[in-house]
């Protein structure tokens, strides 16, 4: 019982170190040994982002906007990959832009790359358009015109000398718009602008922490799906029948959050037995 | 004029714009459009401002020799390779551009978000505490969705992630739509006052 009292009284005062030390542990450990921890569930907001595009038809339009930055990767990026590779796989058309401007870099990292594997051609199977500035507005004019938004490509080509910018005067010939975002301009502004002007479907993915904030949109049907953080990534490459960037950091996050649960029983232990002490009356 | 200018142009451009939202037809609908495109072309010009900006207050701490200032050395060092970088060899994958931007930039912005862990763990540690009835309401709903957002929540009992769906779903749902609608309402307040004339917080305190 004494020890117990000695143990209590020592978490009180807990050096941080300690718990820094635990959660790089927890973090370490589990990348090193590649505890990749596939999810047995699927979230309804996933497979129903990947049904749908599953559904389209080879050829339809799909414009993916990269609005996040090198901070979020993480999170984003292997989100990022599992999309574009799906839709090279069933063959449809990746218009990309950038909102951010980091995200420029990204987005030609991961369209490149996909491109190579899966023997894809720029402006002929996908285009990238680049960065722009202006957030929201920038989204608010390619509602009603592309070409004055966007002249040309990231490489300079006038978007009339790409063959699969041909037909695209606005967002209507889109069969969906994906956001990968981490903040504004993201998914919010997609919804609220491009959604509600045009009536394009709209999906993203974002980092965990702002996932709640779309759930409103899942929910009333003005987003047909969402990848919130990591482990909405992680089950998109479950579905996608490839082990990921996702799937590999999954087991990391699930030791770190265990460790969190774990450091917040404890407090909350030595918190009551503090409590209790007052209430008691005892003095160490 | 210093204040009455700016706002003439705030009012002008706001109901222009507010116009054009409501009546997009002639002449309503080339106004918007126009401004439209200044946003843009002003947007990119507040990126160079910034650069700008950047420029002046680390070169003034490098030459007054302020606390820090051999990181500011850095800063710029870093500034002036990537721009120069970028403008000469371009900036596609597999340029020096690409190379900085893929093997230090990113590493490096993914390290500054990552240290949000170990505050969360040790913020979690010392403040998360069952101390009243919401509390312990936020303590038990964080205990689901934290378990049942994670493989191995699954992999303890099946029932973590369907109740992790239901707390997002349901109550998560219904608290951001009344955070949602009540921001709506203050931006609406607050861009009326703005437009009339009554806050002129925007323009600076002198």
């Amino acid at each position: 019982m004494e020890t117990l009292a000695k143990l209590l009284n020592k978490l009180k005062t807990l050096d941080r170190r300690i718990i820094f030390t635990l959660t790089a542990l927890a973090v370490i450990i589990p990348l090193v040994a590649r505890l990749g921890i596939p999810s047995k569930q699927i979230t309804n907001e996933v497979q129903g982002l990947y049904d749908y595009l599953d559904k389209l038809p080879p050829g339809s339009k799909v414009l993916i906007s990269f609005d996040y930055d090198p901070q979020t990767k993480p999170e984003c990026h292997p989100m990022a990959i599992a999309i574009v590779r799906h839709c090279f796989k069933k063959n449809l058309i990746i218009i990309s832009i950038a909102l951010w401007p980091t995200g420029a870099s990204l987005a030609d990292q991961v369209l490149t790359d996909e491109a190579k594997i899966l023997g894809k051609e720029a402006g002929k199977d996908y285009a990238f358009l680049g960065y722009k500035p202006g957030g929201a507005v920038v989204i608010q004019k390619i509602c009603t015109n592309f070409a004055e938004a966007f002249p040309t490509d990231d490489k300079g080509t006038p978007l009339k000398d790409i063959s699969v910018m041909s037909g695209i005067n606005d967002l209507t010939p889109f069969s969906a718009i994906l956001s990968l975002s981490s903040g504004d301009p993201g998914i919010k502004q997609w919804v609220m602008i491009a959604h509600e002007q045009t009536r394009v479907p709209v999906a993203g993915g974002c980092t965990a922490v702002s996932a709640p904030e779309f759930y409103p949109y899942l929910n009333s049907g003005q987003m047909f799906g969402l990848l919130g953080g990591m482990k909405g990534a992680s089950e998109y490459e479950q579905i996608s029948g490839f082990k990921g960037m996702a799937t590999a950091g999954m087991g990391a996050q699930s030791i770190v959050h265990l460790l969190l649960i774990i450091f917040i029983i404890l407090a909350n232990i030595s918190y009551f037995y503090e409590k209790r002490k007052e209430k008691l009356g005892i003095v160490d | 004029m210093k204040r009455e200018f700016p706002m003439l142009i705030t009012v002008i451009a706001g109901l222009g714009y507010l116009l054009f939202y409501f009546i997009p037809h002639w002449p309503f609908n080339l106004i918007g459009e126009m401004f439209q495109s200044w946003v843009i072309v002003i947007s990119a010009f507040a990126i160079l401002l910034g650069v700008g900006s950047l420029i002046k207050v680390h070169g003034d701490r490098i030459s007054r020799k302020t606390e820090g200032w051999p990181y500011s050395i850095i800063l710029l060092s870093g500034v002036f390779i990537t721009a120069i970088l970028g403008i000469w060899k371009g900036v596609d994958v597999g340029t020096p551009f690409d190379y900085i931007f893929r093997y230090f930039y990113s590493p490096m912005g993914s390290t500054m978000f990552s240290l949000l862990a170990f505050f969360i763990a040790s913020a979690a540690f010392r403040a998360f505490r069952a101390q009243s009835r919401e509390a312990t309401m936020l303590l038990v709903a964080a205990f689901f969705v934290m378990l049942g957002r994670v493989p191995i929540g699954e992999l303890i009992w099946e029932g973590f992630p369907k109740i992790a769906s239901w707390l997002m779903n349901f109550p998560t749902t219904a608290g951001q739509r009344a955070i949602m609608i009540g921001a709506a309402l203050g931006v609406v307040s607050t861009s009326i006052k703005i437009l009339i004339g009554i806050d002129k917080s925007y323009l600076g305190g002198d």
